[in-house]
């Protein structure tokens, strides 16, 4: 039975000094599921995932619901954020080149988790860091953990980001364009990985990403995000019965193989899109 | 129909930057300030004689040593000569030492920097190296010896100060570029069939500029003060030049019971050089590419 | 005027002896004249390296590049500027921040000392597709999609006959990256370009390339035809797993 664990109702967000809103009135519910929000440059996708876990210092967030689990987000004080953060709610970054320090081995990194939210030893700490390490399978986990980020490779770095994530057990888990940076051939093995983890944790998934193939295999349902606004909200595998011509427009554009040499689609972007609900 | 397009009026590009820029500084109450006080030098120096209520020069040894008050608004010196028309005709020296050496340092270090930068190699080399040997001088020592070789005087200290003062330029210069050199737009312009002189005039000094230009600003706080250094060690402006450090260094002698000699020159170089600092502090912030859309 | 472009033996080696490192170890291909030639691979494979050589942005490199026969070292500077030019990936990084539309297109005119200047920057503009009015835009103005426009019209302003192509869409959103391939294929459609492309992604390949070579750790694994990509019908076992690793990434549908 899916409980909810997110609920979001006309969450509106405002970047300090900026003329409009960059997210206007999103609403929405997330269960034990995986949910992929799709949007293009400037939609304002990531600008939720950030809000949910209060990383945007200078922003005004108002929304009418803002509930995780038993919590009322925004009545928290930073404090109880930091508990939250890391322990019930985190998030995997784009690029494992900026979002690990440079400076600090990557076991290490992935130990502080533990350490932040738990009373342990530091040996207990390292040890469960080793066993998140062999469940993201990685197979030598005493010599990546003393390994600094530069001399692991794009993919692996990835799966220390979802080890350092998950290591606390979360409800939520964020990840914003998680393989955009990786190489298709990894891809697809840390997306399985992720996948695996969460399915077996009852872990629910918010997937942040331009790339509609990607939620489209990746995600159970789909929000799909233009302009600050929510324009479809639909199940994953019905992506192609799109309705709302922004998302039928995004499909279309998409060059497939076997797709033929026939000029691309082009969006034409129609301003009643902008002020339009889903 | 007229081929060409004529376009709406628009103050040209560098006068529209500069106006950006200023609305920017006068945000911030430090930067603000910074700018209060340069303008107010650069007036004062420029309407001197209509500021000015004595002759500089005038000597009026009955009256020596006056405080402040009767006529005098900062009192009279020991050879009886008003003290705040020698500080407002002080600050053309100021300005002059400033503007001297801005444009001897400036340009040198930014053409020897962007070149070392962009070019590497042997060019690099030896160019740094050139670097370093100005860079091992302290100022002082070399303005001693410049002094010692061609006599004291305002004009050579100038010189000594831009000859010590250019080799941090280089250096930024130099870090800056060998930055900008990796960029695809310097690429390109490689592909188009542009010689190096030309990408680094063209491409890589205008990028260079912000730094080079914040890092001048800040310099020229340690400028005024190691001119008054000079001034003060008597190896500067000579009397009776109403150089701001002269006067301190003159003023010495009397300072326990003729406070007004040295305090109001001292106040001056203290703004002036903090009225730098500020305003380069604010311009980093201003010239900052990224809030290139914010301005 | 359409050129072909042959490799032979390109490669790139640092040091000397046993200790050598080859950065490039050797890559062989050619390109028909008139035609879109994909150079695929992960990170790290060499694709843009090898398109730096070809482009001579890079030159210490050994072997042979001819394009339309001729060595690609020895022609003078001015005569390569007017036979290739190339298209970065990064439009945030191909244009030079403080120069306007107009100083960007007018460079290269100035250097090769072409003259009806202002007539041919217009045609370059409007030929990708932007209004005569951004000519004075800066590219701080300019959204990534018009960069890369931009960046197409100062590559198109020389009149090439060979235009390298380096990830041109992969920074940008999917229905922008529709426009600007749009755009690429109806230039060479109407003027003949032979394109060398780099890319990761083999459904742009599909969509664009009549061939292309799929590169690993600086050498050339396989040439194959656009055909066969849809079935997988690669031999090589690297070629195979990219290839596959692309259709199962794009869904079964």
């Amino acid at each position: 039975m899916e409980k909810t664990i997110l609920e979001v109702e006309n969450l509106r967000i405002r970047y300090g000094g900026a003329p409009t809103d960059a997210v206007r009135g999103v609403s929405f519910t997330l269960g034990r599921e995986r949910l992929g929000i799709v949007g293009e440059s400037g939609s304002g996708k990531s600008t939720v995932g950030r809000a949910l876990l209060r990383l945007l210092p200078g922003a005004t967030i108002t929304a009418d619901r803002l509930r995780f689990a038993e919590l009322d987000l925004p009545s928290l004080s930073e404090k109880e954020m930091l508990k939250v953060r890391g322990r019930r709610m985190s998030m995997i970054l784009q690029d494992p080149k900026f979002s690990l320090n440079p400076i600090r081995r990557v076991g290490d990194q992935v130990a502080e988790t533990y350490l932040r939210h738990f009373r342990c030893s530091k040996a207990e700490a390292r040890d469960k860091a080793l066993a998140m390490l062999e469940a993201v399978k990685i197979r030598d986990s005493k010599r990546v953990y003393d390994q600094y980020p530069h001399e692991i490779s794009g993919g692996m770095g990835q799966r220390v980001m979802i080890a350092m994530m998950l290591l606390a057990d979360p409800d939520l888990v964020i990840a914003d364009e998680p393989t955009s940076a990786l190489d298709v051939t990894v891809r697809l093995q840390v997306l399985n990985i992720l996948d695996g983890l969460v399915r077996d944790r009852g872990i629910g998934l918010i997937m942040i990403s331009h790339d509609l193939n990607l939620v489209r295999n990746f995600c159970d349902r789909v929000l799909i995000m233009y302009a600050g606004r929510i324009v479809e909200t639909l199940a994953a595998a019905d992506l192609d019965k799109a309705k709302h011509p922004y998302t039928r427009g995004l499909l279309a554009a998409q060059p497939r193989v076997g797709g033929g040499r026939a000029p691309l689609a082009v969006l034409d972007r129609r301003p009643e899109w902008l002020e339009e609900i889903a | 129909m007229d081929a060409r397009v004529q376009p709406t009026f628009r103050l040209p590009a560098p006068v529209q930057a500069l106006k950006n820029i200023v609305l920017f500084l006068l945000k911030s109450p430090t930067s603000t300030f910074g700018l209060f006080v340069l303008a107010l030098l650069v007036l004062v120096a420029a309407f001197a004689p209509l500021i000015a209520t004595h002759d500089p020069y005038a000597q009026d040894l009955a009256n020596t040593l006056q405080a402040p008050g009767n006529g005098h608004l900062f009192g009279t010196d020991e050879l009886g000569r008003d003290i705040f028309s020698r500080l407002v005709f002080g600050a053309r020296i100021t300005l002059t030492i400033i503007f001297l050496v801005s444009i001897v340092v400036g340009p040198i270090g930014l053409i020897i920097g962007t070149t070392a930068g962009y070019l590497g190699g042997k060019v690099d080399t030896v160019m740094m190296r050139i670097t370093d040997i100005f860079l091992s001088f302290p100022s002082l020592i070399l303005s001693l010896a410049f002094v010692a070789a061609l006599g004291p005087s305002l004009n050579n200290a100038i010189i000594a100060i831009a000859l010590t003062s250019w080799p941090p330029i280089a250096r930024l210069a130099r870090a800056e570029a060998m930055t900008f050199r990796k960029a695809d737009y310097i690429s390109a312009a490689r592909l188009q069939g542009a010689s190096s002189t030309r990408i680094i005039f063209k491409s890589i000094m205008p990028m260079c500029l912000p730094s080079v230009l914040i890092r001048l600003t800040l310099n020229m706080a340690t400028v005024i003060l190691t001119a008054a250094g000079l001034g003060f060690l008597g190896l500067g402006a000579q009397p009776p030049l109403p150089e701001w450090g002269a006067m301190i260094a003159t003023g010495r002698k009397y300072m326990l019971d003729s406070w007004w000699l040295v305090t109001f020159p001292g106040i001056s170089i203290l703004s002036v050089s903090l009225a730098f600092n500020l305003l380069g502090d604010g311009l980093r912030d201003a010239l900052d590419p990224k809030q290139m859309n914010r301005r | 005027m359409s050129v072909s472009v042959e490799c032979r033996d390109l490669a790139i080696t640092f040091g000397t002896g046993p200790t050598a490192a080859k950065v490039l170890p050797g890559v062989t291909f050619s390109v028909q004249p008139g035609e879109c030639f994909g150079l695929v691979g992960e990170s790290g494979s060499g694709k843009s390296t090898v398109l730096r050589c070809v482009s001579m942005l890079t030159d210490i490199w050994t072997g042979d590049i001819l394009i339309g026969g001729k060595p690609v070292r020895d022609m003078p500077l001015i005569k390569r500027c007017r036979m290739l030019q190339m298209v970065f990936q990064d439009p945030y990084g191909s244009l030079h921040p403080r120069q306007s539309v107009r100083t960007v297109l007018n460079e290269p005119l100035v250097i090769h000392k072409l003259g009806d200047r202002e007539e041919r920057m217009r045609k370059a503009i409007t030929d990708v597709g932007l209004p005569i009015s951004f000519l004075d835009r800066f590219p701080h103005q300019l959204s990534g999609g018009q960069r890369q426009r931009v960046a197409i019209a100062r590559a198109l302003i020389l009149e090439p006959s060979l235009l390298l192509l380096d990830e041109p869409t992969s920074a940008l959103d999917v229905s922008v990256q529709a426009e600007i391939l749009n755009l690429l294929q109806r230039l060479r459609e109407e003027r003949g370009f032979t394109y060398i492309m780099v890319t990761h992604d083999l459904a742009v390949v599909d969509h664009m390339c009549d061939r292309f070579a799929v590169m690993l750790h600086g050498e050339i694994t396989e040439v194959l035809p656009r055909e066969a990509i849809p079935g997988n019908r690669a031999t090589h076992p690297y070629a195979r797993e990219l290839i596959g690793a692309s259709l199962e990434y794009e869904g079964a549908h």
